[in-house]
């Protein structure tokens, strides 16, 4: 599965670490409405890291569309949140 | 839902503002050349408008670290004319100064880090124009009808979608520099106010009365050299002769 980190590039992800990146995007996603800066901080360094170990970095002439996007991986929890509220990104349940 | 997949939405989105519907789907290669181009142009301009800014920190930088070497220089002077009130009064501001310093250090790292990472994307996408330009021309000639609508539009939808994540690298760096430019703009005011004791105003108050304390000193040394010289006791020198001097020297007729 190819997924892309927003400022950095894509990623072809083996789809057996589909689980293990799903666990960090929860806790990125529980972060983001919890509110907390450096809970969000670090899941965000551990989804983005994550993507980064293990996945291959997709060439440059190689043009597809990704299936996941993690967010700009020094985002602020404010701008990551802004982003958010943006169309396409709506969707979730932000009232939790 | 995860923040991947609304990520995911929200680039979907950007992406599907830039894609054409292009009847022939060969066409829409084309299409996409041209919009990469375009970004790659946009990227470029973004990426000096980064270190205009990055500059005008710079410069902002020398100048308060100008101020903060005169004030400390005006301190010892100070020190040495016996004046510690404005001593005091120099080191406090120069104090001042060095906050205002380190929160221009902090811009400053900031910006360098975006304008580090738009170069990056600026050459991501010059790599991909440069692959781009060959690779169309041979999926155009390749590619049959039917493997052309699934294949050429997954390869313009892959490359919108680069477009769209360096338009939102764009997008926050111009963000980034908005917020900061606004600082810079009241720190130039602060500058020109002389609030800060400006360096384009060469005689600020501390140096006035630096200058005062040591014009002082002066002129009573050389009022005790006088004193010296004409005796203590000897009186003031005559006045000139009120009477006498009113003698008219030539009244009109």
């Amino acid at each position: 599965m190819i997924v892309r980190i927003l400022g950095e590039g894509q990623y072809l992800v083996p789809d057996d670490q589909h689980a293990a990146l799903q666990k960090l995007d929860d806790e990125l996603d529980a972060a983001v409405h919890a509110g907390d800066e450096a809970r969000f901080t670090a899941a965000l360094a551990a989804l983005a890291g994550e993507v980064r170990s293990a996945g291959q970095p997709l060439a440059d002439d190689d043009f597809a569309p990704s299936e996941l996007v993690v967010p700009f991986a020094d985002a602020t929890l404010e701008e990551t949140r802004a982003l958010l509220s943006e169309p396409g990104g709506a969707s979730g349940g932000d009232d939790r | 839902m995860g923040v991947m997949k609304r990520f995911s939405g929200i680039v979907q989105a950007k992406t599907n503002k830039l894609l054409d519907k292009a009847e022939d789907p060969r066409e829409s290669l084309d299409l996409s050349y041209q919009k990469q181009l375009e970004s790659l142009q946009k990227v470029r301009r973004s990426v000096a408008d980064v270190t205009t800014a990055k500059k005008r920190i710079e410069l902002q930088a020398s100048q308060l670290q100008g101020q903060a070497d005169k004030l400390q220089g005006q301190a010892k002077a100070a020190l040495t004319q016996g004046n510690e009130d404005l001593a005091r009064e120099a080191l406090s501001r120069r104090a001042a100064l060095a906050e205002q310093l380190t929160d221009l250090k902090t811009q400053h790292d900031q910006v360098s880090s975006q304008e580090e990472k738009l170069i990056a994307t600026a050459q991501k996408l010059q790599a991909q124009v440069d692959s781009f330009r060959t690779k169309k021309e041979t999926m155009k000639a390749t590619y049959t009808a039917a493997e052309a609508q699934t294949k050429i539009g997954e390869a313009v939808s892959g490359i919108s979608e680069s477009m769209s994540d360096a338009g939102m690298s764009m997008q926050r760096a111009q963000d980034k520099i908005d917020g900061m430019q606004a600082r810079a703009g009241a720190m130039d005011e602060l500058l020109a106010s002389g609030a800060l004791t400006d360096l384009t105003n060469p005689v600020d108050d501390i140096q006035a009365q630096l200058n005062q304390a040591g014009t002082t000193s002066q002129v009573d040394a050389e009022l005790a050299a006088l004193k010296a010289e004409v005796g203590t006791g000897a009186p003031a020198a005559p006045e000139l002769g009120a009477a006498e001097s009113a003698t008219p020297e030539g009244s009109p007729s």
